[in-house]
């Protein structure tokens, strides 16, 4: 095993100050708070710049099917700007997730569905519960004379989606058009209102077989978007902190500024320490997704069981630190917390992960 | 001399490499004595190759040090112990090269580094240890001579040191920072006191020191009167480069023997405890990784504000894992390997029983600052949050209360 490179590239820099760029452009907080109470809680706009201006929904997908044959280290930029602006688009889900599952398959379907996922015309969601980790159980629907019957819950950015990559009890992982006849995507009211969760009614919607062996690629995506999602949960956390900093110093009661008390300091220096160890925690785990090395598995674990928190308290923290203003629906600080707060169950929570982790690195249980 | 070096270009990894095998042949590993063998490689410029020409270096960049050092350990070379004489070679020497004159230089480099002669450090006083600057041991001029009056403590290595660097206040009258002056104290006068400072731990690694009428001749202060503060700034600044720049492998701090024993005593094993392993070894790892990207973006030349943290989450999980040792170890856990008084020549943080890395290890979060220090360090310089009030700066020493 080599080492992995823990640092940032200068194409990787120059990446994230043009997503950086583009996100403040169309990403502002108040734009955010509105979409969350719209009946089109993604930004079909922001989608379009990063997808069809930048490439970035094909970074994963190889060149030969139209993407951009990059790596898990740049998508992990990405992601992290994304998280830095709480940006409500399917990137996760649709770019990493569902085109990792994709990536697993292997049939002419599937390669098809790539090039599309690719473009960024269409949308792609798996249909597992968001709260499922690598390894872990996960619910699946009925098949039956090529269609399919059931219904899941807890399915993110379901609302956005073209393109659902569902799991049968016949094993398989077959693609159902979202538009399709049987099918219904009903919104569920979301902690998180910038990636809501679905519940998805299949009623003898016609389906198209991917893989007869769901088992891996569900498994591939999950572990991608367990490890990516790390660095979002950077990008929340140092947002978080960054933000916060600022306030305080800005901020004066009792003759000055709230942040020269040691309280406070003290508080934010513990919580910078978590931000540096996420970021190496985060690049570790991009650095192995991308090389394929065979720490990968610890790596995820590893990130994820200690990102998970780190993003939690970083949203607590602001909250807290800002006072009555950290309250307000106006304030942007509540979409981190939320988000926070959905990713620490997202793909695994930090116990799912620690658990995994028991026997990866032979900790036995009791 | 080479003609590389002759022309004054600056050695590259080839140019090392060629000069270390000529000092392995002209002083064969076999048949030299390791004392002669560390001379000849001092005065090859081969000891820390970014010293200057004549002082044990060659002026080259200091990550081709590795270079030399890889050729050396690769022929079996004897190295000069660098865990026994690290206070002279990570403090008192970089200090004498920065602020020292031509005459100290070639006096006190060469034995300092081949280990002939051991460094201490007289920092840290009884009244004065987070507030170094409040220091209270007076040196008073006399003719060529200072006379020096107090007590120093926490002083590692003094009972076998030769020399201690020293810093003492020349100046009352001026505020604390301003009326230091940093000195090299020869430890065999008659006036200096070592006692050993027997800690919790039941051993004694520090010593305290008492200095009654120690006469330093003047030829032996470092740098300006009144300007040991700043002189001084350097040897800490390089005690802290020296914490955390080492690249070490998964599971290789006090990590490890708690995970080894979990593995080799499952009738040890409870839920709780098994969860707080699992996220205290998460938490092990992302500062092992912290630490290596830290490495990694010193040698890429962009050093970063992380090292600030390194020793707080070392500090912090040392206590952390020990404490939990100690609880896996249930009735064992109730014992000690052993209070005698000792002084150890060597300290190894993950060493010994369980009992003693966990009481040793609350020493990580006092010496070399304080957790709480550092934390006003990481806030007020990383993040630029505004400053303590300060009412001591521009007092007189004499007049501060104490």
């Amino acid at each position: 095993m080599s080492a992995p490179d823990l640092l940032y590239s200068e194409e990787e820099e120059a990446l994230r100050a043009a997503v950086r760029d583009l996100l403040t452009d169309l990403c502002d907080a108040p734009g955010v708070i509105a979409r969350t109470e719209s009946d089109r809680p993604h930004d079909p706009e922001l989608w379009k710049a990063l997808s069809d201006g930048m490439g970035l929904a094909g970074l994963l997908v190889p060149e030969a099917l139209g993407g951009q044959g990059a790596t898990h280290r740049e998508v992990a930029v990405v992601v992290e700007e994304l998280g830095r602006a709480v940006a409500p688009v399917p990137y996760l889900t649709s770019a990493v997730v569902a085109t990792e599952a994709l990536l697993a398959c292997g049939s002419d379907e599937a390669a098809e569905l790539l090039t599309a996922l690719a473009s960024g015309r269409t949308i792609g969601a798996l249909a597992v519960a968001l709260s499922a980790g690598p390894g872990a159980p996960y619910k699946s629907v009925r098949h039956e004379n090529g269609t399919l019957r059931g219904e899941l819950t807890g399915i993110a950015d379901a609302v956005a989606a073209d393109v659902l990559l569902v799991p049968a009890e016949d094993g398989g992982l077959y693609a159902v058009d979202a538009g399709a006849d049987g099918v219904t995507v009903t919104p569920q009211v979301s902690l998180d209102l910038t990636r809501p969760v679905a519940k998805v009614t299949f009623d003898g919607a016609p389906a198209r077989l991917l893989t007869p062996d769901a088992t891996p690629a569900v498994r591939r995506a999950l572990r991608a978007g367990a490890g990516l999602l790390v660095s979002e949960q950077l990008g929340l956390a140092d947002w978080c902190l960054t933000e916060t900093v600022r306030y305080l110093k800005e901020r004066k009661q009792f003759n000055r500024p709230v942040g020269g008390f040691q309280a406070l300091k003290h508080r934010l220096a513990a919580l910078w320490q978590e931000v540096v160890g996420t970021r190496a925690a985060a690049r570790n785990a991009a650095d192995a997704l991308a090389t394929g090395s065979t720490d990968a598995d610890v790596a995820v674990a590893v990130a994820q069981a200690y990102a998970a928190p780190v993003a939690v308290h970083a949203a607590e923290e602001a909250v807290q630190l800002h006072g009555g203003i950290g309250m307000t629906w106006e304030h942007p600080a509540h979409l981190y917390l939320k988000r926070a707060k959905a990713d620490s169950i997202a793909y695994g929570t930090a116990g799912a992960h620690r658990e995994a982790l028991a026997g990866l690195v032979d900790l036995q249980a009791p | 001399m080479s003609a590389a070096a002759s022309k004054g270009a600056t050695p590259d990894a080839a140019e090392l490499r060629s000069r270390t095998q000529e000092l392995l042949a002209a002083h064969p590993v076999a048949g030299t004595d390791r004392v002669d063998f560390l001379k000849a490689r001092f005065d090859a410029g081969l000891a820390w190759v970014h010293y200057p020409v004549g002082l044990g270096g060659l002026g080259a960049p200091r990550s081709l040090q590795a270079v030399v050092d890889a050729e050396l350990e690769a022929a079996g070379a004897p190295d000069n112990d660098p865990r026994r004489i690290g206070i002279g070679l990570g403090m008192a020497a970089p200090t004498i090269l920065g602020f020292g004159t031509e005459e100290q230089k070639s006096r006190f480099l060469r034995p300092l580094w081949v280990g002939e002669e051991v460094w201490c450090q007289l920092f840290s006083e009884p009244g004065a240890g987070s507030d170094l600057a409040a220091l209270g041991t007076r040196a008073v001029r006399d003719g060529d001579d200072w006379v020096v009056n107090g007590q120093k403590v926490w002083t590692s290595s003094a009972h076998l040191a030769r020399w201690a660097i020293l810093i003492a206040r020349t100046d009352p009258d001026a505020p604390k920072h301003r009326g230091i002056t940093y000195f090299i104290c020869d430890m065999t006068d008659p006036g200096v006191e070592v006692r050993p400072l027997r800690q919790i731990t039941g051993e004694a690694e520090f010593n305290e020191v008492f200095l009654t009428d120690v006469r330093i001749p003047d030829a032996h202060r470092l740098g300006e009167v009144g300007d040991g503060w700043r002189v001084a700034q350097t040897t800490l600044m390089n005690e802290r480069v020296s914490i955390g720049g080492m690249r070490i492998p998964r599971e290789g701090g006090m990590i490890g023997p708690v995970s080894k024993t979990w593995r080799e005593r499952p009738d040890l094993r409870t839920h709780d405890l098994h969860q707080r392993l699992l996220t205290l070894w998460v938490e092990a790892e992302v500062a092992r990784l912290t630490g290596e990207r830290l490495r990694q973006q010193l040698v890429a030349g962009q050093p970063g504000p992380e090292g600030s943290g390194m020793k707080l989450a070392f500090a912090r999980l040392n206590q952390e894992i020990s404490g939990l040792e100690v609880e896996l170890l249930g009735e064992e856990g109730l014992l000690y390997e052993d209070w005698t008084m000792r002084r150890p020549e060597l300290v190894d943080f993950t060493g010994r029983d369980a009992g003693y890395r966990y009481l040793r290890s609350k020493g990580n979060s006092i010496e070399g600052g304080t957790s709480e220090v550092l934390l006003n360090i990481v806030a007020e310089r990383v993040l630029g949050l505004p400053s303590e009030p300060r009412t001591d700066k521009d007092v007189a020493w004499k007049d501060l209360a104490r």
